[in-house]
Order: C-alpha cells, then sequence, then structure tokens
C-alpha cells in the first residue's frame, strides 16, 4: 500500500472559495450569486475582489438559479453558492427547466452535503443530491475529495462548457491531493494500484477507502482505490479495467444508496461485466444531528465499514 | 410602423394559432389569442432586434423571455412572421422531431428562444439574469418579459420582483397578460391576487396599465415604459386583456385556455379572422 502523506486538515468548502478566488482573477467572465450564506461557502474573497459581479440574492435559491441561468445569456460563467440541500431538492425544477434542459453554463457549487455537516441534522443533511443530479440530461456531477482536488475541480469547471454540479462539504479533512494536479473531468483517479478488491469512493468517503485500504493491507489484502471524483461523465474505462483485474468492487460514498456512485457502478456492471459489488452508503434512512464522524459511523458509512464490505465482496468472487 | 400594418399582422398571427392548435389538437389558443396584439407590437415596432442574425447572447440588441411558455403558438407565430424563421415550420408544431415544441425550447436550436419555459414562474428571475449581464456587457439594450397573471400565483415571482427592486435592475420591462382566467376558472375563484398594481408598485416597481387589444394605447404605453428605464426601478405593465380575443366563442371564458377547437369550431374562428399575410 502507498504512503498518503496528509499535507494539513482543510475543509473542502474553503478549497472552493480559494478556486473560486483565483477564478475572479483570471476569468473576467465568471460571475458568483449567493443566498445568504456568503461565510459558509467561503465566498468572501471573490466578493471583496469583485463586488460588481458578485450577487447576494438573499434567502431565495429559486430564484438564484433563474438568475444564474439569465446570467450566461451574455456570455458571463455563474457559479451559485448554497448548502447541497437548497442547491438540488428545493430547486430541482429551475435547475431542470432554466439550467439543465436549456443547457446554460451554469455551475452549481453546494457545500454541507452528505452527514458530515453534523449537528444541523436531517433537514440539511441531503442524501440525495448526487441521484438528483446525475439524472438530468446535459448535468456534469463531481464530487472531490479534499481541499486541493475541489480547488482544482472549481478551475477546471470554469472551462467547462455546460451546467456542473459541484458537491463538497463542511469538516475539515484530511488534505492530501498533489496542490498542482491539473482537475480532468470524468478522468477517474487511481489512487492505489492493487489485485485483490477494487474500492471505488467519492467525496469525503476517499480517505476513509484509503484508511480502509491501510488496515487491509496489514490483513494482506491488496486493495486498488480509485477516487471517482467525477460520478458524471462516468469513467468506466478506467473501472471496467481495475474490476477485470480484481474481479470484486467495494463502493462508497456519503449518499443515498439509491442514486449514488454504488448505483451507477451497479448499472455499469450489470451491463458489461457482472461482478460482485458491495456498497457502502446510506440505506433509506434520513440523518440525525451528532458529529460528522458519530454520524458516519451510526449510518454504516466509515472506514469500518469499508474493510468489512471489502472482506465480505472478495469472499463472493 | 402604422397600426393598419401592425393589425394586419396580429390578425394573421391569430389564424396562424388557431390553425397550428387545430391541426395537432392540442396547445393553448386563449391565452395565445389575447397576447396577439402585445406580441406582434412588442415584435414588429418595439424591440431593437435582428431576426436573421440570431445569437444566444443577444448582445447589442433587446431580448424578450416568454414566462407562460404555454402560450408557445403566439410566440412561434410572431417569431416566424418576424423573420426568424420560414412560416412553413409553423405546421411542424408539437410534431414529433419539430423545434417547434409544446412549450418552448432552446435545446433543438429554434432562434428567438433563448430559455425553455412551460414550467411556470421561472421567466422572471431569467431575465433579471440577462439584464444583470447587460449592465455588466454595458449594453443600454433592454429585457422585456410576458407573465400570465395566473403565472403570479407562483412563489419565484415574487422573489425575483423583491430582488429586482431591491438591486435596481432598471433595464427591464414586464408585463402581465390580466385576463383574469387560469385554467381551471377565473383567478378570483382558483386564488385571488387582490390589488396586483399595489402588489407590484409595494415591491417597489413602476407599474403602468394599458389595454392589451388597442393598438394605439400599447405602443405609447411601451414607449412610455421604455423611457422610465435607467431610473432604478424595474419596470412592470398590468396588460388588461381578454382571453380568446378576436374569436367571439372563445372569448370571456377559460374553456380556451389549453383545448383546442374542432375542424368546425376552427372554420367559424377562421371566418373571423381575415388571412392579411398568406397562410403559412
Amino acid at each position: 500500500m502507498k504512503q498518503f502523506e496528509i499535507l494539513d486538515h482543510k475543509d473542502t468548502r474553503s478549497g472552493f472559495g480559494a478556486g473560486l478566488q483565483e477564478l475572479g482573477k483570471s476569468n473576467p467572465n465568471v460571475v458568483a450569486l449567493c443566498a445568504d450564506l456568503i461565510g459558509s461557502l467561503k465566498m468572501d474573497a471573490f466578493q471583496a475582489d469583485n463586488p460588481e459581479r458578485f450577487f447576494q440574492v438573499g434567502i431565495a435559491e429559486a430564484n438564484m438559479m433563474g438568475i444564474a441561468a439569465g446570467l450566461t445569456i451574455g456570455g458571463k460563467i455563474p457559479f451559485t453558492g448554497t448548502f447541497a440541500n437548497f442547491s438540488t431538492g428545493r430547486v430541482y425544477d429551475q435547475i431542470r427547466q432554466s439550467i439543465a434542459y436549456s443547457n446554460k453554463n451554469v455551475k452549481i457549487c453546494a457545500s454541507h452535503a452528505g452527514l458530515t455537516l453534523g449537528e444541523d441534522g436531517a433537514t440539511h443533511q441531503i442524501l440525495e443530491d448526487i441521484g438528483l443530479m446525475k439524472m438530468l440530461p446535459n448535468m456534469t456531477v463531481i464530487s472531490p475529495c479534499d481541499y486541493n482536488e475541489t480547488k482544482a475541480a472549481t478551475i477546471a469547471i470554469a472551462e467547462h462548457e455546460g451546467p456542473v454540479y459541484l458537491r463538497f462539504g463542511r469538516p475539515k479533512v484530511p488534505n492530501f491531493t498533489d496542490p498542482n494536479k491539473k482537475f480532468v473531468i470524468g478522468k477517474a483517479d487511481i489512487l492505489n494500484e492493487g489485485k485483490d478488491v477494487t474500492i471505488l469512493a467519492t467525496g469525503h468517503l476517499v480517505w476513509k477507502a484509503i484508511e480502509a485500504g491501510i488496515e487491509l493491507s496489514k490483513k494482506g489484502i491488496d486493495c486498488e482505490i480509485i477516487n471517482i471524483h467525477t460520478i458524471k461523465p462516468f469513467d468506466e474505462t478506467t473501472v471496467l479495467a481495475s474490476i477485470n483485474k480484481t474481479k470484486c468492487v467495494v463502493t462508497a460514498e456519503e449518499h443515498m444508496m439509491n442514486g449514488g456512485l454504488g448505483d451507477t457502478v451497479a448499472q455499469l456492471l450489470a451491463r458489461k461485466l457482472p461482478t460482485p459489488l458491495e456498497m457502502v452508503a446510506v440505506n433509506d434512512k434520513f440523518g440525525q444531528s451528532g458529529t460528522g464522524e458519530e454520524l458516519l459511523t451510526k449510518y454504516n458509512v466509515n472506514t469500518p465499514d469499508i474493510i468489512a464490505a471489502a472482506e465480505r465482496v472478495i469472499k463472493r468472487k | 410602423m402604422e397600426v393598419a400594418t401592425l393589425t394586419d399582422i396580429s390578425t394573421q398571427v391569430r389564424r396562424d394559432i388557431i390553425r397550428m392548435v387545430t391541426a395537432v389538437q392540442s396547445g393553448h389558443p386563449g391565452g395565445s389569442l389575447g397576447c396577439a396584439d402585445f406580441m406582434t407590437i412588442l415584435y414588429f415596432d418595439i424591440m431593437n432586434i435582428d431576426p436573421k442574425n440570431f445569437t444566444m447572447d443577444g448582445i447589442g440588441e433587446d431580448i424578450f423571455f416568454l414566462s407562460n411558455g404555454h402560450i408557445s403558438p403566439v410566440f412561434y407565430s410572431v417569431l416566424s412572421r418576424r423573420g426568424y424563421f420560414e412560416v412553413s415550420e409553423l405546421a411542424t408544431f408539437r410534431k414529433l422531431n419539430s423545434r417547434l415544441q409544446g412549450h418552448p425550447s432552446c435545446d433543438k436550436g429554434l432562434p428567438g428562444v433563448r430559455m425553455a419555459s412551460g414550467s411556470l414562474g421561472q421567466g422572471l428571475s431569467v431575465a433579471i439574469g440577462a439584464a444583470l449581464a447587460k449592465k455588466l456587457n454595458g449594453d443600454k439594450n433592454l429585457i422585456y418579459t410576458l407573465h400570465g397573471d395566473g403565472e403570479l400565483q407562483e412563489g419565484q415571482i415574487w422573489e425575483a420582483a423583491m430582488y429586482a427592486a431591491g438591486n435596481k435592475v432598471d433595464n427591464l420591462i414586464a408585463t402581465v397578460d390580466y385576463n383574469h382566467k387560469q385554467i381551471d376558472g377565473d383567478i378570483d375563484d382558483v386564488l385571488p391576487m387582490g390589488d396586483l398594481a399595489q402588489k407590484w408598485q409595494a415591491f417597489g416597481w413602476e407599474v403602468l396599465e394599458m389595454n392589451g387589444h388597442n393598438h394605439t394605447e400599447i405602443i405609447e404605453t411601451m414607449h412610455k415604459a421604455k423611457s422610465m428605464t435607467g431610473n432604478g426601478k424595474p419596470i412592470v405593465i398590468i396588460m388588461h386583456t381578454i382571453m380568446g380575443q378576436g374569436v367571439d366563442f372563445m372569448m370571456h371564458t377559460h374553456k380556451w385556455h389549453g383545448s383546442p377547437p374542432s375542424q368546425e369550431q376552427a372554420e367559424n374562428a377562421l371566418s373571423q379572422l381575415e388571412e392579411t399575410l398568406g397562410d403559412y
């Protein structure tokens, strides 16, 4: 198992804020909108640098999505910022009609996704957003794993023509990816090569998968760990090549089992390469208040769950 | 443009509407007929546009958004009569593989359409975005919208109304088709909206009213609205109309909101509308 150095602990939302600030300097067409969560989304720096290109819309997310869609008409590249729940479920029809169907160049940037926002509880812990967004034609869905990758993804999506959903989170987590690595949309990233089991992870669960890989290697299990930072378009080539080698798969995500990464992988395997699969995901339950770590454990999406799933799926080969 | 010429165009537009919805036995004739005068004057006399060189970004020209997308027949007819695409394409309305979808869309590249609409209440927000883009681009042209009155029951409209006034989006002229009818009946029976003019005023908009069938009044009011832009406030025109205007048996009822006439009824309707520019 390869060694991964933790550079520092940072929140992925700050990676978004840093990426957005850089875009403010490099791309005059980038504009940003926020629905009364500038501090939480780390959009302060962009706002301070570019007051004329920043739009505070208040607590009116539907209006924000419509304004963002309209701003594209005239060549702007709008980045919207609010919590993941209010970025998707609350405004699904606005996104569907005015952004996805109309194929507008809007970047929907969503913080506080999943369980790890913690104490605010289930009203804010959306676990369906990847599913909602990946079902929309024209939509690209990106879920980076740490600060550096979120920053790089934020910069990369400005260059991509078309609607994008960018998902990130609240807590400080290990920051370990190369800060100089260019983010390539749709290209899965093999973090560790192995032969016994493929672990496909996204978002905060990528680091958990690495932790699981370290523990499994002590038991003599050699894991291939792949960071699926782009859920859609899905990198079938990289994933199928890995599974052809390992003959079994675990998926890991801070999302509902229905509609998430595991669901995408299950569809792919059923169509192209039937293979034993275990999904580490929230199984048809709403979250609750607690610390992020407590919740990941409570809902069976923490490191021990990935280890157990890997051991189970290897036995099914 | 002479009022007589505009009247000829709007009469032909009404014929187009009847023929389009009759041909596919679906679509929304009532509101389309009621907005035929306004849409004709907007596109032929008011807006600064370049139909032969349509671009999505619309830089250097005025932009219109149809927020109540179900009145697509009047939109398509006016766009084609104004030269955005061949009038013969009106015959494809609501048919498989047509660019003239039941509700407007921009995914098939129909010139003149910059945003899908149909799910109500979204067009004002979109228009604000386009208006902000114009300001960022230093483009002095204007953004126009049309909304149904029933559509104002959607909450997003009032989010947008609050934003536009609060942020001085003063390059925007919205129009409300106030025909007092929606699909289930009279607005006052479905969900009363109280005093619309007072509501918009309370939200901080400049409010004008006009008779949506008097061409001279429409022209004068639109020019007045244009003259009021750039003064820190968005402008809304409450346009008093009759659903089904121009076809006697379709007027003063919600029955034709979303129902096409039979062949026999269509012949009756067309007998009331002179073929002025030639049918498609």
